[in-house]
């Protein structure tokens, strides 16, 4: 599903993130990435939904080698991938029930599929009853929850997530956690960047930690591995 | 390409909404365009007319030589001859002095009757009728032919088709510099605009990208944002002309009497002007748009 060889990346700036990273994750895996700041986590998993390209190396999704893809190709890549941020991203003026439906609408689904696709991931992360809220009336994991069903509302077959619960207390953490369960639990890929000892060292699977742009460790149901 | 008609709709309502999102830079490009097309719709009214007006007079716009009454038959026929090898002449016609009386009985209607008197002692001279192949050389042509012999007298309608062509000529360049200028102030203005809405919109756009939004589709409501504001830009203009044009028509010129001023019809040329500024006004919004959409909406 996703191989990378060799995968170097260097910066315009002359940073460079990645210094040879050969990996394969394959479908239906949970993965996380783990290490210190500055590691390479975010250009990692900035090249899977082809927000980057590699300097030198190979990354293919789904068999589809990314330096090769034509660039009006790649909204048809990034539909197959949900993505989920840190701070949310989601659009301050929009309520629940648009702020999903709005990932669904700008890829020409049809007003009928929209309707029934959104109350579908309401029922998943469990935010039916808010659907009329704005964000604002929102506590911090409900939004985390709505972009988590704005990511995976166009059923794709990887979802990321660079550092979900990095804004929420270990209680909310957990109830997010539980929906990226869910989620992996139907078959879809989930990679998941975090500094989260807790959640690493509970949940026991795929890690793999990046340091200085090259994989350290890869263990099959691993540890955090860091002190904090 | 085909699009749903639901996402045509939604290009429309996000167009509309970036419109009303800008206040003060949306009346100001909305205002620059209006200026514009108000010259434009002037310029074009009064070239269109001056021209009109032109291409009567210039159908009217013969050189008549008189010829000399000592002129004998050859003379005449020879002077015809070197006045037909004139490059820039399209058509010399002879016209005896019996035709000239003839018209000139014809052409006084009821009064000509007693001229008929001169026929048996006709004082007129025989004349050849000459037309330039381009209006404009009528001066050249007659100017040339008078310096000929057996010529008694050159006339043509020396005063009114060198203003006329002057005229039209400076009014021409005046007009379409002003307006090409305007044209890319307009433009300016609703590419700065457009370029406020990105940024406004940048989050937004991000997430569409996000969740692979194509391009086209990123795209579209700001193609659709300048063309409104140019097309809103245009309402004023062509009330202005239709309503103007239609007081100057029917109520003003109605009662000026002056020869060759004669302006086009209200209907259809008000109209058809009206058209064509409402294609430049949506051309200057979807030009401005796509300059701003090509620098600053990397997608």
């Amino acid at each position: 599903m996703i191989v990378m060889k060799d995968v170097h990346k260097k910066y315009p700036n002359g940073v460079t993130a990645l210094n040879g990273i050969t990996v394969n994750i394959d479908k239906g895996e949970f993965v996380y990435v783990v290490g210190p700041s500055g590691a390479g986590k975010s250009t990692f998993i900035k090249l899977i939904y082809r927000e980057e390209k590699p300097t030198t190396g190979i990354v293919k999704i789904n068999n589809i080698n990314t330096s090769e893809l034509k660039e009006k190709n790649v909204p048809y890549l990034r539909r197959k991938i949900g993505v989920v941020f840190q701070d949310f991203k989601l659009l301050p003026k929009l309520s629940v029930y648009e702020n999903i439906a709005f990932a669904l609408e700008v890829i020409e689904e049809s007003p009928r599929n929209i309707r029934k696709r959104v109350m579908e991931v309401l029922d998943l992360v469990d935010l039916k009853n808010k659907a009329r809220f704005l964000p604002s009336e929102l506590s911090g994991g409900e939004q985390q929850r709505v972009s988590i069903a704005r990511a995976i509302v166009n059923k794709p077959e990887i979802v990321i997530a660079d550092e979900p619960t990095g804004n929420l207390d270990p209680e909310t953490s957990w109830e997010i956690m539980r929906v990226f369960e869910e989620i992996s639990e139907r078959g879809t890929t989930m990679i998941m960047a975090t500094h989260s000892k807790e959640i690493v060292n509970k949940m026991k699977k795929r890690v793999i930690a990046i340091e200085d742009g090259i994989i350290v460790r890869d263990e099959s149901r691993g540890d955090y591995g860091y002190e904090n | 390409m085909a699009m749903k008609i639901s996402t045509l709709k939604r290009h429309f309502r996000e167009g509309i909404k970036n419109i009303f999102r800008n206040g003060w830079m949306t009346v100001a490009s909305i205002g620059s365009v209006t200026v514009t097309l108000l010259l434009v719709a002037a310029f074009l009214t009064i070239i269109l007319n001056l021209n009109h007006m032109a291409q009567n007079v210039e159908d009217d716009v013969i050189v008549k030589v008189l010829i000399d009454v000592t002129a004998d038959d050859n003379e005449v026929k020879e002077l015809g001859e070197s006045i037909k090898q004139l490059d820039k002449v399209d058509s010399v016609v002879f016209s005896s002095k019996d035709d000239e009386l003839e018209n000139l009985v014809d052409s006084m209607g009821e009064e000509g009757q007693s001229w008929e008197l001169f026929e048996q002692d006709n004082p007129l001279n025989h004349a050849y009728i000459i037309k330039a192949k381009e209006p404009a050389d009528t001066v050249e042509i007659a100017e040339n032919i008078r310096t000929y012999d057996h010529i008694h007298k050159v006339t043509y309608g020396k005063e009114v088709v060198n203003q006329l062509f002057e005229f039209n000529e400076n009014a021409r360049i005046v007009g379409i510099v002003l307006i090409i200028g305007l044209v890319f102030t307009a433009i300016f203005l609703i590419s700065n605009t457009i370029k406020l809405t990105i940024m406004a919109r940048s989050t937004e756009i991000g997430i569409m990208k996000l969740v692979g939004a194509t391009n086209g589709f990123i795209r579209w409501p700001f193609f659709i944002e300048g063309m409104l504001l140019g097309i809103i830009g245009s309402i004023l203009p062509i009330a202005f002309l239709l309503i103007g044009y239609y007081y100057l028509v029917e109520k003003i010129v109605i009662n000026v009497q002056i020869p060759f001023f004669e302006l086009l019809p209200f209907y259809p040329f008000a109209w058809q002007i009206s058209l064509v500024i409402f294609a430049i006004g949506a051309l200057i919004g979807i030009w401005g748009s796509v300059m701003s959409v090509r620098k600053f909406l990397r997608v």
